[in-house]
């Protein structure tokens, strides 16, 4: 018996990036929840500093950059756990595709359902934070080219912390040093531009590091998430 | 280390049972055949080729349906297997055929109802029915008959020998009999030696 029809793969990978922005914006998912978070703490920050327009310019860019980030951090929990729970994850595991690939299409569809969103409204927060008007710019691009690297770095600890109970906490301590370079670079860029200097350095720091997070990641993840079938 | 000296073959068209008490390592050597466990030693075959531990390839060729229903809650069951198909081909699944699948497990009227609301029954017969619309040689399966009453019993038995039939081959782990003929291996016969493993350690 031989199956009469070809495999697409791009097909089954498109397919997975479908299927876990479907779920990530359905009833429990966790677009709603990182999109809300990220709106509420950083609307915080004004009550909580003082309405000084200069101070909120100053800490702007790291203040909203450092709430994406943990926004992210908070959606990443379920990124593996949820298929690892209901046994969907031995079924990603059979999948022709192989696992490497299933993490990319997750990693993928992790970042277009929760960290898109996060980007799209930025700019709006922006406003509420006093940013200097030349860094709207510089401050979407550093959140389009850093992003992904949260996404990717993030679904390794994921993978890793899959099979703990309340591996959240793990998660955070395993995940947030590694973000480091990212925000550093990230934050850099835009303060460069609110302070009139070319960006364009930190900007390509930024870049390699999401590079470097996209060649280990979906690897990584794979290999982590062979273990947790044992 | 759960068993040893285990060796076994499954030609076209034929059903292995897995028998053995509990923890005696009926689901272990189901999920080291799929490739989810790396055997400490040994090799597995399929054709002349041989399988290595997490080999996409060795996942064209299987079904492998576990304890846990794999079904996520807020979709629908029709959704569910849309998505299985998706994953395991790349391909959509014609809806005569989801059809034809429902029927098999009495799962018609339920097709469009969120999986969120099925009894545990219902759950167990919707993660059978992948069996229904996936085509592939090799089915593996834990505990089928668990939660099912005599009548889907029937129907499970009937698309069994209908995969034998077309030359399918079959390895299912349970503790009753489904009623379709087939080689048994009883796991108690390979539980490895207390003395050996001493001397091990």
């Amino acid at each position: 018996m031989t199956s009469a029809q070809e495999t697409s793969l791009s097909g089954i990978f498109f397919g997975i990036v479908r299927r876990d922005v479907r779920l990530a914006w359905s009833q429990g998912g966790t677009g709603t929840m990182a999109l809300s978070f990220f709106l509420i703490a950083v609307t915080l920050f004004p009550f909580g500093v003082g309405p000084e327009p200069q101070v909120l310019a100053r800490i702007a860019p790291g203040v909203i950059w450092v709430v994406a980030l943990l926004a992210c951090l908070i959606s990443l929990d379920r990124l593996y756990q949820a298929d690892f729970e209901d046994g969907s994850l031995d079924d990603l595991a059979l999948s022709p595709l192989g696992l490497t690939g299933v993490a990319a299409a997750k990693i993928l569809a992790h970042w277009v359902s929760t960290v898109l969103p996060l980007v799209v409204v930025s700019p709006i927060l922006g406003m509420l934070m006093n940013l200097p008007d030349g860094a709207y710019g510089t401050l979407l691009i550093s959140l389009l080219v850093g992003t992904p690297a949260l996404s990717l770095i993030g679904s390794m600890g994921a993978a890793l912390t899959v099979s703990v109970r309340r591996g959240g906490v793990l998660l955070s301590l395993l995940v947030l040093p590694l973000y480091v370079p990212t925000l550093i670079f990230a934050v850099g860029a835009v303060d460069a531009t609110a302070g009139l200097v070319d960006a364009t350095q930190p900007l390509a720091l930024l870049g390699a590091a999401s590079l470097l997070a996209l060649v280990v990641g979906p690897f990584v993840s794979a290999q982590a998430l062979r273990l947790s079938l044992e | 280390m759960v068993f040893d000296h285990l060796s076994f073959e499954v030609k076209p068209g034929e059903l292995l049972y897995l028998r053995g008490k509990n923890g005696s390592g009926k689901s272990t050597l189901l999920r080291l055949i799929a490739g989810f466990l790396r055997a400490q030693g040994g090799t597995l075959k399929y054709g002349d080729e041989a399988w290595a531990h997490g080999d996409a390839a060795l996942s064209e060729a299987l079904i492998y349906a576990g304890h846990d229903n794999a079904l996520k809650p807020v979709l629908t069951l029709r959704e569910n297997a849309r998505e299985l198909m998706r994953l395991m081909t790349g391909r959509a699944v014609g809806d005569v055929a989801l059809a034809e699948a429902a029927e098999v497990f009495a799962l018609t009227g339920l097709l469009d109802q969120p999986v969120r609301y099925f009894s545990s029954g219902q759950r167990h017969r919707s993660n059978l029915m992948r069996f229904a619309y996936l085509s592939r040689p090799l089915w593996l399966m834990d505990e089928p008959t668990v939660g099912l009453d005599a009548e889907n019993r029937d129907a499970l038995a009937a698309l069994m020998r209908k995969h034998l039939d077309m030359g399918g081959m079959i390895i299912a782990a349970t503790h009753d009999p489904i009623g379709v003929e087939g080689a048994m291996i009883d796991m108690r016969d390979y539980q490895p030696e207390i003395e050996l493993e001493e001397e091990w350690l």
